[in-house]
């Protein structure tokens, strides 16, 4: 809502000397964000009112130029050359003088030109730097203003604008007078209610014939007929420049006027051409099959939600959304048929959604206007075009009234107090409640408010109590920070991702949260099979991209494209990870939308909540390029499939369980890199080496690795037992086996510890070796055992005889020879 | 070899002279000190302190003399002993330190050589300042709730007074989910979990809900259509809009200054009422200490409450929710939300592993 200090100041007492910080502050204590203020540009220089008396018409020019005639209230008019050909003698007009430097340094001088001496400027609307027009100079009409007057003042040259945010629940303050109110009530002075006006004595027959067929939708509708409107009658200056201001475009007087008093009063009005309107009027629903062609030229399918007014030739207008083609004012129309209503504001809500129409009237309907100004608006609307355009009233209004009485709320005279946390006494409630148009009755104790016909949004004392903190002030309530009882601090899920997210970033991967939405391109490039339950996917009505319309059921795209992305911009050695929730498809059922008066009963609830799909925390790494850097050390170690694994005994780790890798087999993987990660008997996720064929189609470099799983599945930890120490000393052996290459090492290494027994304090494999020195197919492994135990001190002899059987259930199980 | 019982010979225990122990203790020290290191003193030790050195020959002639002379030369013979001994133990002493010294001269390595042959990896800032944040709470006895991101419309908007016709239900705002009548859509705040905590406890609750939230905007330098908020609630007997500033007053402290504070502004938001944005004052800011908007606030509406099963005649409760990509655009200046949502690595590493 843009509003010009001059019109606020027309309504409004505004302290003497208020300075535009001053009503910034006050704006944003009432809730109007202040989003910009509009200062006038700067002229310089004498700038006054001028009126044309002669036109000398100039030829032999490559285009006409007129050489005038200005008096500027000094004895001798001027004489001004002008190029533009809008205007006539008698007009009133502003004129630059010599001196005069406007917006963008545009200095004024007398000079020659067209073989005349230009004593100053006939000015544009651009040139003023007041708004776009360009076509031709700015006239401001043939009376009203003196000769020589500064022009400053007329042009609203010393006006500043602000442009304030109003929320969705003031509708009210979608006008001046909505606006003057608040700022009057804030600052504690008078205002005039432009609302408040005499309404005419209108006599003779009503203006139509109105059914309103749903009065649900429309508790209010009003119209007024006029006729002899000089079509051709200009907008006077003063309601053009306002309107600019206001960011309103002028086109019409008839149309101008509507505009003007829907700013002034809130209330819009729409403006028929009376000669096309056939037959009585009727507000209903639309029927099955019907259309309307909008002003916009469009020709618009309605639906059974649809408000209309009709007449006999069907639909002439979309309910305070849009007006009809059919009846639309034009050049020629000189009977205008004025109606002002009131209507329900969810349903023009759907409206303007529907027809995605959204205008100056819908914003204010759908925030609700006040019905009770329905006439009045039409009476203003009226005066203006009778006294700007010549134009006569036919008879009396049409008014159809259904309204109900205002509902009254009771409001304790404390809650305020009690909400605010501040002691308002009763006075300085209902002070407040009267200051917003309520009335109260009753003092102290309970108080019954009836809010203003244009607040529908005061309906609960909790909307009352907003009223009288917004309007004391935010300032006022004091700061005190309340005590929580003790709570159990987090939860071991959430410290489980927090340990997860930190035991990757210390192994070197850096976090790299994507945006869940992915299409069938990005799982086509996985080599996904066409079974495979990561296609199976939750899909968005309205994505942003028709690429990626689905929610992601796997880390993989989002973090690849991380790495790819990391890759473009130069980076070589890149190694990421990202933990966030997946969005499997499958079957689901319908999510209820039960009341809101109450909590919903419990099978409701549980529907509800079963309804929503399982989204289970999955955590993924990728990585490629050099894990370790090369350095003045030595080479570096290339990121491999092993670096993926081990990113998954990481997580394992910092989530305190159990992991067992083994060899797997799992799009997007390497059939012969891609170990399945299980815990707890399940499979939880996979890691390894990308398939080849799924590097090239993502254009990633060869070998790149990655693993995702899946966090939720991850058993929860025991409580850790300590094991015991003993100080006895360790016996120390290394052993070679040779073991057929089809064995896993990590069984391998599973027996040998079990057949070492209870005095095997811990076994690692240091080496492995495949070539000519061991069989064809087979490899040696390589492994340091450390031997103790817990009671005295080990022999060699001791250590030895738990080795060779470790040795023995080697070679029963896989044919392992120890190598000599 | 003389024994004790050997008639005494003075010819044989010349060595025994004043003059020839002196000689010997000035040739010990003399070797002694033009050994130049610990090999030369080594080479030169038997001659001097060896067994056939001429104060241990001196030593074993003791037995030859008379009784009546043997105290008077063992004084002088142990004398010169003790001499050579220390002169060799000093000279040793010193030789090592001499030796010591050169090898950690010698040993000398360039400690500012770079050894990150681990690479560092980073969390992601949005991920730190919302642990940062949720641990404040966390310190005031607030737990952490949760809720999930595809949610079911009823909890985004119904149970929290956003009605059906509500602007923000609408095609603009939110992302819903195939098929229609699906009833559910990616949230678009972090405020359902304040509906999904009422409806599964009863108060006194105080619980903080950081998440991933979603609006359909395109991305661009201000805008990102999956973005992540803290929501705050708390539901209790007498709560009031003073203990919300407390509480908003007590965070811009924790995680801006001691200088830092709120600013309240009225606004609207239909889950709340009365309802504020608030500003923060943030003394650190890259242009100067100022205000900076962040987030919303108010008192839980009675219509929440009730929809929720809590009974607004017995309690009140307060409500608050700000971004976290903001928090983190003032409190580290960043400029462009594509730097916060496109996962470049170098961006991420300058906040390391734990900021």
């Amino acid at each position: 809502m843009k509003v010009p200090v001059s019109w606020l100041s027309e309504l409004v007492d505004l302290p003497a000397g208020i300075s535009v910080q001053e009503l910034d502050d006050a704006f944003v204590r009432l809730g109007f964000e202040v989003e910009d203020v509009v200062r006038p540009p700067v002229t310089t220089g004498p700038l006054v009112v001028g009126r044309v008396l002669e036109i000398e018409e100039l030829t032999g020019f490559k285009k006409p130029i007129r050489y005038c005639q200005v008096e500027v209230g000094e004895p001798e008019p001027r004489g001004i050359v002008c190029g533009a050909r809008n205007f006539a003698v008698g007009d009133l007009v502003v004129a630059a003088l010599p001196g005069a430097v406007l917006p963008g340094d545009f200095a004024i001088a007398a000079r020659k030109t067209y073989d005349h001496i230009s004593d100053g400027m006939i000015c544009s609307v651009r040139e003023l730097g007041i708004g776009e027009d360009h076509a031709g100079i700015l006239v401001l009409g043939r009376d009203g203003y003196e000769p020589g007057t500064p022009a400053a003042d007329v042009l609203g040259l010393d006006d500043v604008v602000f442009d304030l945010e109003v929320t969705p629940d003031r509708g009210y303050a979608m006008s001046m007078r909505g606006i003057a109110r608040d700022l009057a009530g804030v600052l504690g002075v008078s205002w005039r209610d432009p609302a408040d006006l005499p309404l005419p004595a209108w006599s003779g027959a009503p203006a139509g014939e109105v059914t309103v067929a749903d009065p649900g939708r429309c508790d209010r509708f009003s119209m007024l007929a006029l006729e002899g409107l000089d079509p051709a009658a200009p907008s006077p200056w003063a309601l053009r420049r306002r309107l600019a201001q206001c960011g309103v475009r002028s086109i019409s007087l008839a149309v101008d006027v509507t505009n003007y008093v829907m700013l002034e009063l809130g209330q819009p009005m729409h403006a028929f051409d009376r000669g096309t309107v056939t037959g009585p009027i009727t507000v209903r629903t639309a029927t099955a099959g019907e259309r309307l062609t909008t002003l916009d030229g469009v020709d618009r399918a309605l639906t059974g939600d649809d408000l209309l007014i009709t007449d006999d030739s069907g639909p002439i207008g979309l309910a305070g959304v849009m007006g009809g083609a059919s009846t639309e004012i034009g050049d020629a129309t000189s009977a205008v048929l004025l109606e002002a209503a009131h209507w329900e504001q969810a349903g023009i809500s759907r409206g303007v959604r529907r027809h995605r129409l959204p205008s100056e009237a819908g914003k204010r309907f759908e925030r609700g206007t006040d019905p009770e100004v329905t006439v009045v608006a039409l009476a203003r609307g009226a005066a203006l075009l009778v006294e700007h355009g010549g134009a006569r009233v036919v008879g009396t209004p049409v008014d159809v009234d259904t309204r109900g009485p205002r509902p009254v709320v009771a409001l304790d005279a404390g809650l305020p107090g009690r909400v605010a946390g501040v002691d308002y006494s009763d006075s300085q409630v209902v002070e407040v409640l009267e200051a917003i148009g309520a009335t109260v009755d009753g003092d102290g104790g309970t108080l019954r408010v009836t809010p203003p016909s244009w607040r529908g949004d005061l309906r609960e004392p909790a909307d009352l109590v907003e009223e009288v903190v917004r309007f004391r002030g935010f300032d006022e309530i004091p700061s005190i920070l309340p005590t929580a009882p003790p709570g159990g601090g987090l939860t071991e899920r959430q410290r489980r991702r927090r340990s997860i997210g930190r035991a990757l970033a210390d192994a070197g991967y850096v976090e790299a949260p994507a945006f869940p939405f992915l299409g069938t391109a990005q799982l086509d490039a996985l080599d996904l099979p066409g079974d495979d339950e990561r296609r199976r996917v939750v899909t968005v009505r309205n994505p942003l991209s028709e690429e990626a319309p689905a929610l992601r059921t796997t880390l993989l795209p989002g973090l690849l494209a991380s790495l790819a992305r990391n890759l473009a911009r130069g980076r070589r050695d890149v190694a990421v990870f990202e933990h966030g929730a997946v969005f499997p498809g499958g079957e689901r059922s319908t999510a209820p939308l039960p009341g809101v008066d109450r909590r919903p009963d419990d099978a409701t609830l549980a529907a509800l909540l079963g309804a929503v799909p399982a989204q289970p925390w999955h955590v993924a790494v990728a990585l490629t390029g050099q894990r370790e850097p090369r350095g003045w050390w030595g080479p570096g170690r290339p990121a491999e499939w092993a670096d993926a694994v081990q990113a998954a005994r990481i997580v394992a780790e910092a989530a305190g369980a159990e992991l067992t890798v083994r060899a797997g087999n799992q799009a997007p993987w390497h059939p012969g890199r891609c170990a399945e990660l299980v815990a707890d008997g399940r499979v939880i996720g996979y890691a390894g080496e990308l398939h080849p064929r799924v590097c090239a189609a993502l254009e990633l470099p060869p070998r790149t690795s990655v693993m995702e799983l899946d966090a939720d599945a991850l058993p929860a930890p025991p409580v850790p037992q300590a094991p015991p120490i003993s100080t006895f000393p360790p016996v120390h052996m290394d052993a070679a086996l040779v073991v057929a290459g089809r064995h896993p090492e990590a069984e391998v290494r599973a027996v040998l510890a079990e057949g070492a027994g209870e005095l095997l304090e811990d076994v690692r494999l240091f080496d492995v070796y495949e070539g000519s020195q061991v069989p064809d197919g087979h490899r040696s492994l390589a492994y340091a055992f450390t031997f103790r135990a817990p009671d005295r001190t080990l022999t060699g002899e001791e250590a030895r005889e738990s080795l060779d059987r470790a040795v023995v259930l080697a070679g029963a199980a896989f044919g392992a020879q120890l190598r000599g | 070899m003389s024994g004790a019982n050997d008639p005494y010979d003075p010819k044989q225990v010349a060595a025994l002279s004043p003059e020839a122990l002196d000689e010997a203790v000035r040739a010990a020290l003399e070797a002694f000190g033009a050994a130049g290191d610990l090999t030369a003193l080594a080479a030169v030790r038997p001659a001097h302190l060896g067994d056939r050195a001429p104060v241990l020959l001196a030593r074993r002639e003791l037995g030859a003399l008379p009784p009546a002379a043997r105290s008077d030369a063992g004084k002088r013979v142990n004398a010169a002993r003790v001499a050579v001994t220390e002169a060799y133990d000093a000279r040793k002493v010193a030789l090592e330190a001499e030796r010591d010294a050169r090898v950690l001269a010698e040993e000398r390595v360039d400690v500012t050589l770079p050894w990150d042959r681990a690479p560092r990896g980073a969390r992601h800032p949005l991920t730190t300042l919302t642990d940062r944040i949720a641990d404040i709470f966390v310190g005031m006895g607030y737990e952490v709730a949760e809720g999930p991101e595809l949610e079911a419309e009823w909890l985004n908007f119904d149970a929290l007074n956003i009605g059906p016709d509500h602007p923000s239900r609408s095609m603009m705002d939110t992302f819903f989910v195939a098929p229609e009548d699906s009833g559910l859509v990616l949230r678009t705040h972090t405020s359902p979990v304040q509906a999904r905590t009422m409806l599964a406890r009863t108060p006194p609750i105080y619980v903080v809900a950081p998440g991933r939230v979603y609006r359909t905007d395109e991305l661009d330098a201000t805008h990102l259509p999956v973005f992540h908020q803290v929501e705050g609630l708390a539901v209790d007997r007498g709560l009031t809009m003073a203990h919300l500033r407390g509480t908003l007053d007590h965070l811009a402290r924790q995680l801006f200054g001691a200088e830092a504070r709120t600013r309240w502004r009225p606004h609207f938001f239909p889950f709340t009422e009365p309802s504020a944005e608030f500003d923060v004052w943030f003394p650190e800011h890259r242009d100067g200490p100022q205000w900076v908007e962040w987030g919303g606030c108010g008192m839980v509406n009675p219509r929440v409450l009730r929809a929720c099963g809590i009974d607004p005649d017995v309690y009140s409760g307060f409500a608050f929710g700000m971004g976290i990509e903001r928090a983190l655009q003032f409190r580290s200046a960043v400029s462009d939300m594509h730097d916060i949502a496109e996962a470049d690595v170098r961006f991420t590493s300058a906040f390391g592993v734990e900021q």
